[in-house]
């Protein structure tokens, strides 16, 4: 998976709990889940959940804290993935 | 001295019908809402049958976000937010989650229970080792006081926000409480009323009591009966009901419409003492209470023109008459008019009250006394105490109503009346 196409999930995944329309527009690797796109804080473990769903990975409880942001995001699915595929 | 109270809003989620409109007409033409429920007979219950308010996909999206619908599971919070919202709409009051905070605006929302289908899809969850995946709304949807706080929020309000909670004496309870606070200053505004689930998680226990009706499975719309000869235990209900309470003074300063004015009500238990128990009423209580209430309101009884009863359909309906007929001396011919609104909704526990106080209010101001249907064999022991008569079969229009008497009563051995009238400057 290219990291385009990785984006595009999340935004798809993220979309539901964004308040703010123009950071979601704009959304990119740098783009912070809670500054630019005005979730609430709350709503963070749901996305998580989601991303699991998704993903079909498991996020442990340290990673969920580091997943505040596009990028760290991107870097914890591709490794858990490549950790699924080890397997 | 104490503020004037006056009623500027209502809002209802009823089985017969939903928002005010539907309503009314739906209880002036004495129109049921009990339906069958294939899902209590697939679960053996003894009582198949039910009442639901139609809320389709659509009408949902009206009141909550998809984003609040997300993983959302809590059919009491949802008629709560519909009847609610509409309340505080009906009062011309805007909803804009970019309002500023309103300081003088509060709200009591009571419920008998909360989500127990949220809290049953949550136990499945946790017995399996999967924690986590609750998410992040289990807790505001399964605390009890999810409905006001849901409320709270998209209303804005900084006032008290609260769940009361005293079984089927909760709605009643929830406007009286509101009714006192802003007797007392403490308030301007008070959205006040209550909801309950709907669906086998939250009736099965009075099934397994056996105080629903199972003679009547085949015939949803006739077996609510209250007062009848034939009624045999009541019919379980849902849904919400709303009143947006305010000052006097604060509805004239914005030129609100008025539907009535609260002017006494009272609060009390029996102790679970005498004829009373967790679940049957202290018929001294319950007098007492009714008196209460009537000088709270500093009228005569010879004044109350209805009585919105709480009139179940079960064994204890004649008791209830007896009451009102022995705290309010008049019998006979004398006797005020009287219907159960549960007739048409059936017994919707703690939305109950408030929901049967929005067709009062509904009444008082149109002129109306909507039929107590299912009634056309009235019971010999009710029939001894008053005058048949009493208990409208058809609607009575243009009916000059000045004062209506509401009183709901629960387990746990506890009541509540209220006396609502007609305002006058």
């Amino acid at each position: 998976m290219t990291n385009e196409e990785l984006i595009e999930k999340l935004k798809l995944i993220v979309k539901p709990y964004v308040k703010n329309d123009e950071g979601f527009k704009n959304m990119d690797e740098n783009t912070d889940f809670l500054n630019d796109l005005k979730i609430n804080s709350a709503n963070l473990v749901d996305v998580i959940l989601d991303v699991e769903n998704e993903f079909d990975i498991i996020i442990d409880n340290e990673s969920m804290e580091k997943m505040l942001n596009v990028k760290a995001a991107m870097e914890i699915i591709t490794t858990k993935l490549s950790e699924n595929d080890r397997q | 001295m104490n503020n004037r109270v006056v009623i500027t809003g209502l809002g209802v989620a009823s089985p017969n019908g939903v928002g005010i409109t539907d309503f009314t007409h739906a209880i002036k033409n004495g129109i049921s809402g009990i339906r069958f429920i294939q899902q209590l007979k697939d679960l053996n219950f003894s009582c198949c049958i039910g009442g639901i308010p139609p809320v389709s996909e659509q009408l949902k999206l009206q009141y909550l976000t998809p984003l609040q619908l997300k993983n959302f599971n809590s059919s009491g919070i949802l008629y709560g937010c519909i009847a609610g919202m509409g309340a505080w709409e009906d009062a011309g009051l805007p909803i804009n989650e970019n309002s500023d905070t309103e300081w003088d605006s509060g709200t009591v929302f009571g419920t008998g229970s909360s989500s127990v289908e949220k809290l049953r899809e949550s136990f499945y969850k946790i017995d399996a080792g999967n924690v986590k995946m609750l998410g992040s709304t289990a807790v505001s949807q399964t605390m009890v006081s999810g409905v006001s706080a849901y409320l709270g929020g998209i209303l804005g309000l900084g006032n008290l926000v609260t769940s009361n909670s005293s079984a089927c004496c909760t709605g009643t309870e929830a406007i009286i409480m509101g009714f006192e606070r802003i007797q007392a200053g403490k308030a301007k505004r008070m959205l006040v009323g209550g909801c309950s689930d709907d669906g086998p998680y939250i009736w099965g226990g009075f099934d397994a009591m056996k105080v629903m009706s199972y003679k009547n499975n085949h015939d949803a719309e006739k077996a609510s009966r209250p007062m009848s000869a034939t009624a045999s235990g009541f019919v379980p209900g849902s849904g919400a009901g709303a009143l947006l309470l305010e000052s006097l003074e604060s509805a004239l300063a914005r030129g609100a419409k008025i539907y009535g004015e609260i002017s006494g009500a009272a609060i009390n238990a029996g102790g679970q003492r005498g004829t009373g128990s967790m679940t049957a009423p202290n018929n001294q209580a319950v007098q007492r209470c009714i008196k209460a209430a009537v000088e709270n309101a500093n009228i005569n009884a010879g004044e109350i023109d209805l009585i919105n009863g709480h009139l179940t359909a079960t064994i204890k309906d004649a008791a209830e008459i007896n009451n009102w007929a022995e705290a309010l001396n008049r019998k006979a011919d004398n006797f005020p008019y009287i219907h159960s609104l549960k007739a048409m909704t059936g017994h919707c526990l703690g939305a109950a009250g408030a929901i049967e106080s929005v067709a009062a209010i509904l009444c008082l101001k149109y002129n109306f006394i909507y039929p107590s249907i299912n009634c056309e064999d009235v019971h010999p022991d009710i029939a001894a105490i008053i005058n048949p008569k009493k208990i409208p079969q058809t609607v009575l229009e243009n009916n000059n109503l000045q004062v209506i008497a509401k009183a709901s009563f629960g387990f746990g051995d506890v009541n509540a009346c209220i006396i609502f009238k007609k305002y006058k400057p």
